[in-house]
């Protein structure tokens, strides 16, 4: 989806407003949407500005009067906004495949027709830069996966999968910072802590890092 | 200070919720029926937003470790303080060692006990509400356990009057479609991406609130919706209300303890304005929705906002006349 050419807004309710980027998902089209996120987050009407994966969801103090108005203003700040390059810290992880760790890993093997070796490979292949937060506390969405990978969500979400889990989404990669629902494939485990309440910032990567996952073994 | 004394399940600590730290990852949380919070909150004398108790589960039994004010709102529960009845939306004094119970409700699922000043527990990020995915925020980062104590901010002898109660907001504000509790729903981005026919069932069908409905999330039964093809969509910011629609067709309405973020195809989102009627919803009872417009979707907020007004003025008459 959202292959369009032109940037496209819709309405969460009355509690908020997402824009998507048009075009294929990319490292350019995201850096774009740090700096759309930076200005939007200034405007009296804005809460919060939350990347996601080149994308944006304002969520507003108070519903806007006038929707048309900050619409206008938003693709105008988009068709404006320069690039913003943000480069933060390359974190490794090192990451342990298949098994009881990637109970997904089958449905991954069978949906793009790779082998497990071949599979960890390509995953373990790019630096991935981190695009945006979310899901839950510190979880991190990554952007650069090898689309032989993709798979589909799961037809019916998991009703927990554990913390560490590697998974994957579509298009998209990630790795879950504590244990719960998901609709992704999970096909592999690592451990790391990413989100402290009592530090400042909370979370312990940020749009921006890197990372560097490694095989530490492969369960076949 | 107040202890739980019943084997409870799934009683939190709340407030509105926790704002500004979606881009964290960290969801809202928060009262599940906020107008209930607020209206116990107001009968109280306190902020709105004060932190209070969410009770989905009965019986539910506390003992008053000191005197204390209290009010319970939300599910009407058979409420009884040392076994005295209490009617619903009321408040009341309580005086040390006596114990509140709530029974299991008549209507509604999820009671509020709301104490003078609010909980007492630490705000992380902003709010006192329970994370519990993030572990933090409430009481430990958890549900409230059998002998948890909580410290209460303004106990003792209430100053304000107690004793009297005000009409419910299910009575204040009825929304219902064919005698069954509505809710209204602004479409959202891939409303269009989804089979006419699926479209006009979700607004004219009855759909099941299933056993498999929490904080989370309510995952809801009825005839499934099908998309023209199949969508697979990039992850973005989500908020509570969002009805997503997995590959299988059943829809999952968010709730406030729901991811901030998601990729599953989005029908609509149930408006902020009703949030609170899903919130009371049992589970295996059935819903309907209404399609609603952004306008009216704001105009329902407004008045939420008026019945609040209306209970302030309320409180505040019972104020002057106990003088």
């Amino acid at each position: 989806m959202s292959t369009a050419s032109e940037p496209r807004i819709s309405l969460l309710g009355s509690t908020a407003l997402l824009f998507e980027a048009p075009g294929e998902l990319d490292l350019a089209p995201q850096q774009r949407i740090w700096s759309l996120a930076l200005q939007a987050g200034t405007w009296p009407e804005i809460q919060e500005a939350v990347p996601g994966m080149n994308n944006l969801m304002l969520t507003f103090l108070q519903p806007p009067r006038n929707l048309e108005r900050v619409c206008e203003r938003l693709l105008h700040a988009w068709d404006n906004c320069p690039p913003l390059p943000l480069e933060g810290r390359i974190v490794e992880l090192p990451v342990v495949y298949g098994g009881e760790f990637g109970p997904h890993m089958a449905d991954v093997v069978a949906h793009t027709g790779l082998d497990i070796e071949t599979i960890a490979n390509l995953h373990c292949e790019p630096l991935y830069p981190v695009y945006a937060l979310g899901s839950h506390p510190g979880y991190c969405y990554l952007g650069g996966m090898d689309a032989r990978l993709a798979t589909p969500r799961r037809q019916v979400p998991v009703i927990s999968i554990a913390a560490g889990s590697v998974s994957i989404g579509g298009v998209q990669t990630g790795v879950s910072a504590s244990a719960g629902p998901s609709g992704w494939n999970t096909i592999g485990r690592t451990e790391m802590v990413f989100f402290d309440p009592t530090q400042n910032p909370p979370a312990m990567l940020r749009p921006g890092d890197m990372l560097r996952l490694r095989i530490e073994r492969i369960i076949r | 200070m107040i202890e739980i004394v019943s084997t409870t399940a799934l009683a939190t600590v709340q407030d509105f919720g926790r704002f500004g730290s979606l881009g964290y990852g960290v969801g809202t949380s928060g009262a599940m029926d906020p107008l209930a919070l607020a209206l116990g909150n107001l009968l109280l004398g306190n902020p709105e937003d004060a932190a209070a108790i969410e009770i989905p589960m009965f019986a539910f039994d506390v003992r008053f470790i000191q005197d204390c004010a209290f009010a319970v709102t939300g599910a009407a529960c058979e409420a009884s303080l040392d076994g005295q009845p209490l009617p619903p939306n009321w408040v009341a004094q309580a005086r040390e060692g006596q114990v509140l119970s709530l029974g299991y409700p008549s209507s509604g699922s999820r009671a509020y006990l709301c104490l003078p000043g609010g909980v007492d527990v630490p705000s992380v990020l902003g709010s006192r509400s329970t994370q519990l995915r993030g572990e933090f925020g409430g009481l430990h980062g958890r549900a409230l356990q059998q002998g948890d104590r909580l410290a209460v901010l303004r106990p003792g002898v209430s100053t304000q009057p107690t004793d009297f109660g005000v009409v419910s907001p299910s009575q204040a504000l009825p929304l219902q479609c064919d005698g069954l509790p509505a809710m209204r729903v602004l479409p959202a981005a891939e409303y269009a991406g989804f089979t006419d026919e699926s479209r006009a069932a979700f607004w004219a069908g009855e759909w099941k609130v299933t056993p498999q409905s929490n904080r989370y999330g309510y995952r809801l039964e009825g005839a499934p919706i099908l998309p023209k093809v199949p969508m697979e969509i990039r992850s973005h910011g989500i908020v509570p209300g969002v009805i997503q629609v997995p590959h299988g067709g059943q829809p999952i309405i968010q709730m406030r303890d729901a991811q901030p973020s998601g990729g599953y195809p989005k029908f609509g989102t149930v408006i902020e304005a009703d949030l609170w009627r899903l919130g009371q919803a049992p589970i295996g009872s059935n819903v309907r929705f209404i399609e609603c417009s952004y306008a009216e979707a704001v105009a329902a907020l407004a008045d939420n906002q008026r019945y609040l007004v209306e209970v302030r003025r309320l409180v505040d008459l019972h104020g002057l006349a106990s003088r």
